[in-house]
């Protein structure tokens, strides 16, 4: 037993060697990709927590703690913003997953010319944009406009679109003859205008996604169902919808994360009024950079920055919470 | 319980015909196997009788109902997928009563005939299992399950063992065929595999290229062939095909071939007649030749030891002569090595002799 037992520590000692060597090396392949990581994302989320526990006016002022969450908090400008927020992630989040199904679902059962509408559907989201928003700006123009045009020839009444900071269901209710209080407006016109842009410009990469993962459910599934006695409704409700839970599930995280973190569309289609009409377009984001850029408040813009991160995180943990149990790996 | 009957069926894709022209009864209660090679059709004839596809010619029957225009859905056929094609997203136990549910059979009766098919399949401690979780011989047994629950007219199978290791299958192949009996119920049964088709079939169709080659008992389609490919396909090891040309006269018609000349028996002479001179191919199972000592009797040839395989019960000794490779079965304790030179015949009334052009089996 003693002379079978020295020699281990030996063995041991060397295979330890070999497993830290391949740990040295796995390390050192991630360091590239970890520098930049650092350099770009991790050193200025960590500055951008520094900067705002100060009272930062482009120079670094004195340390204020958390007064500038306190404000955060304080301020009804940030909750008027974090409502115009929510309204945009609810309007164009169940929009977009809904349209996008169909049209991917379309696209899956009509062979013919698939990779073409693909194309099609994708091209919206690889248009910078700023050129697709000018020819949206252009579309929604109040007096030049293609689509007041197209109404006022059907004999609708024009719109304001991206000019009216009125609620849409103040303007549904007002042709109605009704009044709502004000807590029932709803979205300004302007904010539903930018929620079609950007329905518009993010059903592509949703489509593409879903068809990747419509394509992913074996065919033979499918015959067995149709074998077992499914018709077209019960194959979409019992093999495609539950069979697809793991693609929505990631579009539906990726898309509120998307819609909380939404800049581009607000900014090129609000410009030069960035977040009008009347601040009814200002999100989140449009509130912190307006108060970073426009108003220099380094420091308030920081935090609100962290309470709109922890906002994203919780939204996240919630969808991961709740919906993670009903997905379906295969 | 139905007989199928398929009238003329042709199914083509575009330019490809998948199947040609074929005409089946499958009896009431009949284990039918469907045999031939990748790509012959067998799986896409399956598919027509599933109502998964259309034929775009021909008239496909269960018992006396037409059903060309009948979907899948309502056809009342059950199917074993290659692959099992199980619902991933459900236990075992809503795998196999997703198809009454649809139906909308009462749970009493649901929980009864899954727990009556798990019990016979021995699966009914997995029924809360995933398929995830199942083994690959599990997830066949759940895949049949799913098919005896429900009772159906047929039970059509595609390659149902191809998945399974060869111990397993052996093992399955023969539970099958109890299960047969057992229910009492019309299989069609579709296979690449010659000796799946051999053990399990009432009757076999062979299928090459999307035609019908022969239909017959295993037994009778072993022994007389109906072509080139039917007796080249089936059987294990493969029959032995000689080239040469008929000859002789009236009384004694013979095979002249490469290196040797092999003597027809008499009384085949009248139906040959028509064939004297024209090329021909001989077809001798490895067991109708053997090893003879050397001399020059009629028939015998001599041929050069390329591999012999040792299989504990037999030999199969793989002999060159010429260009010509064949293989002869031989006696376990048979003493013979790779590069010897034998002698070798070939009983004459166990030939068949196909015609080289056509591949038609000769009288």
């Amino acid at each position: 037993m003693t002379a079978l037992a020295e020699p281990l520590p030996k063995v041991r000692s060397r295979s330890f060697a070999i497993a830290w060597r391949e740990t040295a090396t796995g390390y050192l392949y991630l360091l590239p990709a970890a520098v930049v990581l650092l350099a770009f994302h991790f050193l200025p989320v960590f500055y951008a927590f520094y900067i705002s526990l100060f009272n930062w006016r482009i120079r670094q002022g004195a340390f204020v703690g958390l007064q500038n969450y306190q404000n955060t908090l304080a301020n009804t400008e940030f909750w008027d913003s974090l409502k115009v927020t929510f309204y945009y992630a609810i309007g164009i989040i169940p929009a977009t997953l809904v349209l996008s199904f169909v049209i991917a679902y379309a696209l899956f059962k009509a062979i013919r010319g698939r990779g073409l509408f693909r194309l099609i559907y994708f091209l919206p989201y690889v248009t910078p944009t700023v050129a697709a928003a000018l020819v949206f700006r252009w579309i929604f123009h109040s007096q030049q406009g293609i689509l007041n045009w197209l109404l006022d020839t059907v004999g609708l009444p024009v719109q304001s679109w991206l000019l009216e900071p009125r609620g849409v269901f103040e303007l549904l209710a007002g042709g109605a003859g009704a009044s709502l209080p004000s807590w029932a407006v709803g979205p300004s016109l302007a904010l539903v205008t930018i929620m079609i842009f950007t329905v518009w410009q993010s059903l592509g990469f949703s489509v593409v996604i879903m068809l990747a993962g419509m394509s992913n459910i074996p065919t033979e599934v499918y015959d067995a169902a149709k074998v077992d006695g499914a018709g077209e409704w019960t194959l979409l409700r019992r093999i495609t919808l539950p069979l697809l839970s793991p693609t929505l599930f990631f579009l539906s995280i990726v898309s509120v994360i998307g819609a909380f973190q939404s800049f581009n569309s607000i900014y090129t289609m609000t410009d030069p009024n960035h977040g009008g009409p009347l601040g009814t377009t200002r999100n989140a984001t449009m509130y912190i950079f307006l108060n970073f850029f426009e108003f220099q408040k380094l420091g308030y813009a920081s935090a609100v920055a962290f309470v709109l991160f922890f906002i994203v995180l919780l939204l996240t943990v919630v969808q991961m919470r709740v919906l993670g149990p009903r997905v379906h790996y295969q | 319980m139905a007989s199928v009957t398929l009238q003329n069926i042709t199914r083509r894709f575009g330019n490809v015909t998948a199947v040609d022209d074929v005409s089946l009864e499958v009896r009431d209660r009949e284990f039918l196997v469907l045999v031939g090679p990748s790509g012959c059709g067998k799986t896409t004839l399956l598919r027509l009788i599933a109502g998964l596809d259309m034929p775009t010619e021909g008239a496909i029957f269960l018992g006396d109902r037409l059903v060309n225009d009948v979907p899948a859905k309502d056809r009342d056929i059950a199917m074993v997928f290659q692959n099992y094609a199980l619902y991933p997203h459900m236990n075992v136990f809503d795998n196999m009563s997703f198809a009454l549910k649809l139906r909308g059979t009462a749970k009493a009766e649901i929980a009864k005939r899954v727990s009556e098919a798990a019990a016979i399949l021995e699966i009914d401690h997995l029924l809360h299992r995933k398929p995830k979780e199942l083994s690959g011989g599990e997830r066949q047994r759940v895949a049949l399950g799913r098919a005896i629950v429900r009772q159906p007219q047929v039970f059509l199978m595609d390659e149902p063992l191809s998945n399974l290791d060869a111990q397993l299958r052996v093992q399955t192949r023969a539970e099958l065929i109890r299960l047969h009996r057992r229910l009492q119920i019309t299989v069609i049964y579709v296979t690449h595999d010659q000796i799946e088709a051999m053990t399990m079939g009432d009757r076999i169709a062979v299928l090459k290229d999307g035609v019908l080659q022969q239909v017959d008992e295993p037994q009778t389609l072993y022994d007389t062939p109906a072509n080139l490919f039917v007796g080249g396909f089936i059987g294990s090891p493969s029959m032995n095909f000689f080239h040469g040309r008929l000859a002789g006269n009236g009384a004694s018609p013979r095979v002249e071939a490469a290196g040797f000349t092999f003597d027809l028996p008499p009384e085949r002479a009248r139906a040959l007649a028509a064939h004297y001179g024209s090329e021909v191919v001989l077809g001798v199972r490895p067991h109708d030749m053997e090893l003879a000592p050397p001399g020059q009797v009629d028939g015998r040839f001599s041929a050069r030891v390329d591999v012999v395989e040792t299989l504990g019960s037999e030999k199969l000794v793989h002999l060159q002569l010429g260009e010509q490779r064949f293989v002869v079965r031989v006696e376990a304790h048979t003493s013979v090595r790779v590069g010897d030179e034998v002698t070798v015949q070939a009983k004459p009334r166990l030939v068949q002799l196909f015609d080289a052009a056509t591949g038609a089996v000769l009288p």
